[in-house]
């Protein structure tokens, strides 16, 4: 069951360094998964906890925020700031039953192509293990 | 201002089990402030209550609204003409308010969604603290502008007890002993001799310990 | 001082100018009282008088009042312990008159452990009054026979009224004047927090003599021997508002396998040797809390026996 679903993912990636690097891995011809609905902030600290949130009740399999390295945030603290609202999400979903590595914060600088592809491959490949979100799979049967 | 801690999410859906479209109320009043029960907050309820039902295979519907504030009956009025459309109403707000929905809905089945604790104030961003009992006769002019009533953990007013330790009270390393704050205070004004005084014991009549309390402004009842 | 306050022993002890030496004993976790009374033989005949502990550290045990006025019946005289922590105003004006109408006379005034500590976290805290307003409290009652709202007491208790005293809990500089506040408010006796660090203590107790506190109050110094070395560290970092040396540690570790107790009861006596000597002690307060087997020993090598007829 868990190898033929096709996970759908989104990835919250940040202007100055993950979504940067996802341009970069695109002009090095890097290849990673099709799972991954890329959406731009200008800082991971633009995501909020509703948006993490909203996105497995819509029916994500798979969330993450891509930022840039700690200490290295373009707007400084942003991404300090996210990675405790990720925390938070995952707490509340373990509370009600719900797999908590579905929800993950990375940190990649713009230089790193080889990385936005290898988070990529890696969230899918775990996603796709632990299988479809549950709200989905409900409204499908 | 009041502090509340949002309930454990499995203890609100426990409650709702039953339901199948409820009013998620917040308050802009103090439950905003302290980041517990405001719009964005109910936001997030909202959406945990939904994924976890649609988990369950048993949808909750909820609708999203925020009252200026529960403690004054023009706001609560404001759902008259909707509140029984819902299985249940949730309230955010601090005690006072899902009391007042109570009171002016009587056939309606209002819940409590946070655990309300104290009155305190922000120390820093993301924490708050106590510093009020309301035990109605307020004294903090004489320790120096800090209440022992409501601070020490065995509300003394001849402390510090035996069991300070580093500036903290015995029971916790980060709980202030705040008898070593207004005796310190005091040593460095120079006026250490205004806790040499024996106070009477205190009157907990104006406190809870009278009774339910109540405070009336003549000069603008009807 | 002249004239008797309650006509107890331990008061007829202090005002004689002789060496007091107290014991303490903690009430069974249980109404058995045969085990109370198995303790108490150890005691009897090697102590002015015997601390009845009250719920101490907010653990239940049978009350202090009860345990104490079975000590008078033993022929023991207890100093009977009571905290604010868990009575109001009414049930502890109401057990001490209680207790004097069972014979105790003598009392110890105190903040109490908070609940938290204790066997039973949960419960409602009250803390009325504190323990500076229950020694005024007593002495209302005892000297003007009135109770805490001016009403006349039939049949006033005449309590000996004591109180403790905490010498190396924070802030250190504050303590000789809530010392003083306590004696102001009508402390006859105090009974010190057990004591390990002397130096500090000397330097206390100068303070306390020069503010002039040795002349209004009697001051019993709190000894507790050390049984091991594991009790000293527990001590040391786990009980608020103690104060444990490390060459008090070190002395317990040098002493070899097997010889701990020993030195920890060498260490005892030589304390108490000092205490007999130093400006403004009027005796010792002996807490072999769970050792009171080994009080006659102690007392015998500390030449305290035989205790004065009283």
């Amino acid at each position: 069951m868990a190898d033929s679903f096709d996970p759908k993912i989104v990835a919250f990636c940040c202007k100055y360094c993950a979504y940067a690097a996802g341009d970069l891995a695109g002009s090095m011809r890097l290849s990673y998964p099709t799972n991954i609905r890329i959406i731009q902030v200008p800082c991971t600290g633009r995501v909020d906890i509703i948006h993490l949130l909203r996105a497995i009740e819509d029916g994500a399999d798979g969330v993450y925020v891509a930022g840039c390295l700690e200490g290295e945030c373009h707007f400084l603290t942003g991404n300090l700031k996210t990675k405790k609202k990720v925390t938070f999400v995952r707490q509340t979903l373990e509370e009600i039953g719900i797999e908590p590595e579905r929800v993950q914060m990375f940190n990649l600088s713009s230089a790193m192509g080889p990385r936005f592809a290898e988070i990529a491959t890696e969230m899918t490949a775990k996603i796709s293990k632990l299988g479809p979100n549950v709200v989905e799979a409900r409204k499908a049967a | 201002m009041i502090v509340a801690d949002r309930k454990p999410v499995p203890e609100i859906l426990e409650m709702v089990s039953n339901d199948q479209n409820i009013l998620l109320l917040g308050c802009k009043g103090c439950v905003t402030v302290c980041n517990t029960g405001g719009l964005k907050e109910v936001q997030v309820l909202a959406s945990t209550l939904k994924i976890a039902r649609k988990k369950e295979g048993n949808p909750l519907k909820i609708k999203e609204e925020v009252l200026e504030r529960q403690c004054d009956p023009e706001y609560i009025e404001e759902i008259r003409d909707s509140y029984d459309n819902y299985d249940a109403i949730i309230s955010m707000a601090c005690g006072v308010g899902p009391q007042f929905l109570s009171e002016a809905y009587p056939d309606q089945r209002v819940l409590p969604a946070v655990n309300t604790t104290f009155f305190g104030g922000a120390v820093r961003h993301g924490v708050w603290e106590e510093r009020c009992a309301g035990c109605g006769t307020c004294g903090i002019h004489h320790f120096g502008g800090l209440c022992p009533i409501a601070r020490c953990s065995k509300s003394l007013l001849h402390g510090p007890c035996g069991g300070s330790a580093n500036g903290s009270c015995e029971i916790a390393k980060d709980v202030e002993c705040i008898w070593d704050m207004i005796v310190r205070k005091k040593m460095e004004q120079g006026r250490l001799d205004d806790l040499q005084q024996i106070r009477s014991a205190k009157d907990w009549l104006t406190a809870r310990d009278g009774g339910p309390r109540r405070s009336i402004r003549e000069e603008l009842t009807e | 001082m002249s004239t008797l306050k309650s006509g107890s022993r331990l008061e007829k002890v202090l005002i004689s100018g002789a060496f007091a030496f107290t014991g303490e004993c903690g009430p069974p976790k249980g109404a058995n009282v045969d085990h109370l009374k198995e303790k108490l033989e150890h005691l009897k005949g090697n102590v002015d008088a015997v601390n009845v502990t009250d719920n101490q550290t907010a653990v239940v045990r049978m009350s202090s009042a009860a345990a104490a006025a079975i000590m008078v019946q033993e022929g023991v005289e207890p100093n009977f312990q009571m905290v604010c922590r868990d009575r109001n105003r009414l049930a502890i004006m109401s057990d001490i008159l209680g207790a004097y109408a069972l014979g105790v006379r003598n009392m110890l005034c105190l903040s109490g452990d908070h609940q938290r500590f204790g066997n039973h976290p949960e419960s409602k805290n009250v803390f009325d009054i504190d323990s500076m307003q229950l020694i005024a409290m007593v002495k209302r009652m005892r000297d003007e026979g009135k109770f805490l709202n001016e009403e006349d007491i039939d049949g006033p208790p005449k309590m000996f009224i004591g109180a403790a005293c905490n010498p190396f809990a924070d802030p250190c500089e504050f303590r000789p004047h809530r010392l003083a506040t306590k004696i102001a408010a009508g402390a006859d006796f105090i009974q010190t927090q057990c004591i390990y660090n002397m130096e500090k203590f000397r330097d206390f107790m100068k303070k306390a003599v020069d503010m002039g506190l040795t002349q209004k109050c009697y001051i019993l110094a709190g000894v507790t021997p050390m049984k091991s070395v594991g009790m000293a560290n527990y001590m040391s970092k786990m009980v608020p508002g103690m104060d444990v040396p490390a060459s008090v540690i070190n002395r317990l570790k040098g002493a070899g396998k097997g010889k701990v107790a020993e030195e920890g009861i060498k260490l005892a006596l030589e304390q108490i040797e000092e205490f007999k000597a130093m400006e403004g002690i009027a005796g010792v307060h002996l807490m072999a809390i769970e050792w009171e087997h080994r009080v006659p020993e102690i007392a015998e090598r500390a030449g305290v026996l035989p205790r004065p007829q009283a």
